[in-house]
């Protein structure tokens, strides 16, 4: 088997009394697209900004293609190739959708004081390369004819598409994408899963947290459940199916209105 | 006729040399989201500073450096950049209104060191013997001020084309989504602390040489000039103009001044001689209730942040369909 392309060991952290995220071990297998499933509250969230860096743990470690990266920033990270995007859509609301997009490429010449007047060729040809992978990616992601819209003024989905796009215009070899079905009418998720299995397909992997147990039997495998910050199941999705603690705890109500 | 044109260039000295200073909190807050509530600690570093580095010794205080004056501007700027970078290491944490109490803070307690601190510059009787640059040639009359205006107005022109070409790269880009949301750029490889402080620091250079100007213009400065007025009046000029957008900066400056002096003169000379007393509180509550005005009814300033799409600084065509 190869190289998990992240893992987890002993990971905790705790709120007060409240233990969020308890002595979790996991590996991601590098070219999956994994699904993490469990209640509210069940610490999903958290254990993401754990991976992410937004949380330091209070143990445990990470491991990002079998570099210890414990404790680094989630600037650092993604510059190592790990994207991320939120359960609540954060856009750059007062700028453009382009504008949100153009930001993210790391090592921009341009992004000092002195850098627009000393280096101003290098700028411009950066920029204009910068801007062409821009509106590609939006292209991809289908927010082509959006870029120049305010990105706040845009639908929930949509923003949920343009920070898939903002992400990948770092090249990150996995993306952690938190609940990005929800709130999201059926057809851009139907646009957004094959997104995300044309990008699958040329190797980037993914974790996605979801509660649409519809939306996770279909596109995720292998699946890893955590309640109340443990994990309490990991395996196949066929294998979650059977699962009757699964089942009872969380599935079975889930199945039925799904 | 000639009073009038005097005191018409006497006016414009002064709202330029005001407009550098609201240019320089515009890249703090409009830019960048940075609620500095103590514009005029940087100010005021910037006018001590070039005042006892550019003037005569003087008995009892720090100063007599006699630098030549482009010298002593540039040290009262880098004094106030100095300043910006403590203050923005040790605030580094604050956001929002935290940010704003402790530099509210800082500019205090900078007052109160001036005011108290005699051996350092002069205490309450300020600094003075400083001269002018160019004096001996121009000497003090109206050409002089003319000339000095020029000066300012160039000063000016250059801050606000450093800032649009500053803003319309992709620093400018960067600037903007740390003030949108901070944490969203990190998660997309932005180091939010550095860019802040660069900002920061930046602005307060602006700020300070502003203040260099304006000490530079009176000969002389005292705690009197670093009130926490100040700090309010920039502010009222900054989202009267529209924060974001540096030409809104530069009228809010004109406005707020031309409106601040007219009700000065309008008061003393209207107000009758029992109210007399009262009329510099008449001015706070006008300029309070002008900021409260715009932030009620029209926020985004007479000049409104206009949206960049991408660095070829296209504005969008107007709201084609979605």
């Amino acid at each position: 088997m190869t190289e998990p392309i992240l893992s987890t060991n002993g990971l905790c952290k705790s709120f007060g009394q409240l233990s969020a995220v308890d002595d979790v071990s996991v590996d991601i297998r590098a070219g999956s697209i994994t699904g993490l499933i469990g209640p509210n509250g069940a610490g999903k969230s958290t254990f993401f900004n754990l991976l992410t860096g937004a949380l330091p743990p209070d143990a445990g470690s990470v491991r990002l293609e079998g570099r210890d990266v414990t404790g680094l920033s989630p600037d650092r990270l993604f510059a190592l190739g790990l994207g991320r995007t939120f359960q609540i859509p954060r856009p750059f609301a007062r700028m453009s959708v382009l504008e949100n997009v153009m930001l993210a490429p790391t090592g921009q010449a341009g992004e000092t004081v002195t850098g627009p007047f000393l280096r101003r060729a290098r700028i411009a040809a950066q920029e204009r390369e910068i801007r062409q992978k821009a509106l590609d990616v939006l292209d991809f992601v289908t927010l082509g004819a959006l870029a120049d819209h305010p990105a706040g003024k845009i639908s929930g989905g949509q923003m949920k598409l343009l920070e898939l796009a903002r992400v990948l215009m770092g090249e990150p070899r996995l993306i952690l994408l938190d609940e990005p079905a929800a709130g999201v009418n059926p057809v851009l998720t139907e646009t957004l899963i094959e997104k995300i299995e044309a990008l699958n397909r040329q190797g980037t992997s993914f974790v996605i947290i979801e509660h649409d147990m519809d939306f996770v039997m279909r596109h995720c495998d292998p699946v890893i459940a955590l309640a109340q910050g443990r994990v309490v199941f990991e395996g196949t999705s066929d294998e979650a199916l059977m699962n009757p603690v699964l089942l009872d705890a969380y599935l079975g109500a889930k199945a039925e209105d799904a | 006729m000639i009073g009038v044109i005097s005191y018409l260039v006497f006016f414009a000295t002064t709202a330029s040399i005001l407009a550098i200073a609201v240019l320089g909190l515009n890249l703090q807050w409009g830019n960048t989201g940075l609620f500095n509530g103590g514009v005029v600690a940087f100010f005021g570093a910037g006018a001590y500073g070039t005042l006892i580095l550019g003037g005569t010794p003087q008995a009892g205080h720090l100063g007599g450096f006699e630098l030549i004056y482009p010298l002593a501007l540039l040290g009262g700027m880098v004094l106030a950049g100095a300043m910006a970078w403590i203050v923005g290491l040790l605030t580094l944490r604050l956001r929002h209104d935290y940010l704003a109490i402790a530099t509210f803070g800082v500019a205090v307690a900078f007052e109160n060191l001036m005011r108290n601190a005699e051996w350092l510059a002069g205490g309450a009787k300020g600094v003075r013997g400083f001269e002018r640059p160019l004096r001996d040639a121009l000497g003090d009359g109206f050409t002089y001020n003319l000339v000095f205006f020029a000066g300012v107005l160039c000063v000016l022109i250059c801050v606000y084309f450093f800032l649009e070409r500053l803003v319309a790269s992709p620093f400018g880009r960067l600037l903007r989504a740390i003030r949108e949301d901070e944490e969203a750029a990190q998660s997309l490889g932005k180091s939010p602390a550095r860019v802040r402080l660069t900002a920061f620091v930046t602005g307060s250079v602006i700020l300070g040489l502003a203040g260099g100007l304006y000490g530079t213009f009176y000969a002389f400065v005292s705690p009197q000039d670093v009130l926490p007025t100040l700090t309010f009046q920039i502010w009222a000029m900054l989202i009267v103009g529209g924060a974001g957008n540096n030409r809104g900066a530069i009228l809010g400056a004109f406005l707020i001044w031309g409106a601040w002096t007219a009700s000065g003169w309008a008061l003393s000379r209207f107000a009758p001689v029992e109210a007399q007393l009262y009329t510099g509180s008449v001015q706070f509550v006008l300029i309070g209730a002008v900021i409260v005005g715009m932030l009620l009814w029209r926020p985004q300033g007479l000049f409104p942040e206009r949206l960049v799409v991408s660095q070829t600084g296209i504005t969008p065509q107007k709201e084609q369909g979605a």
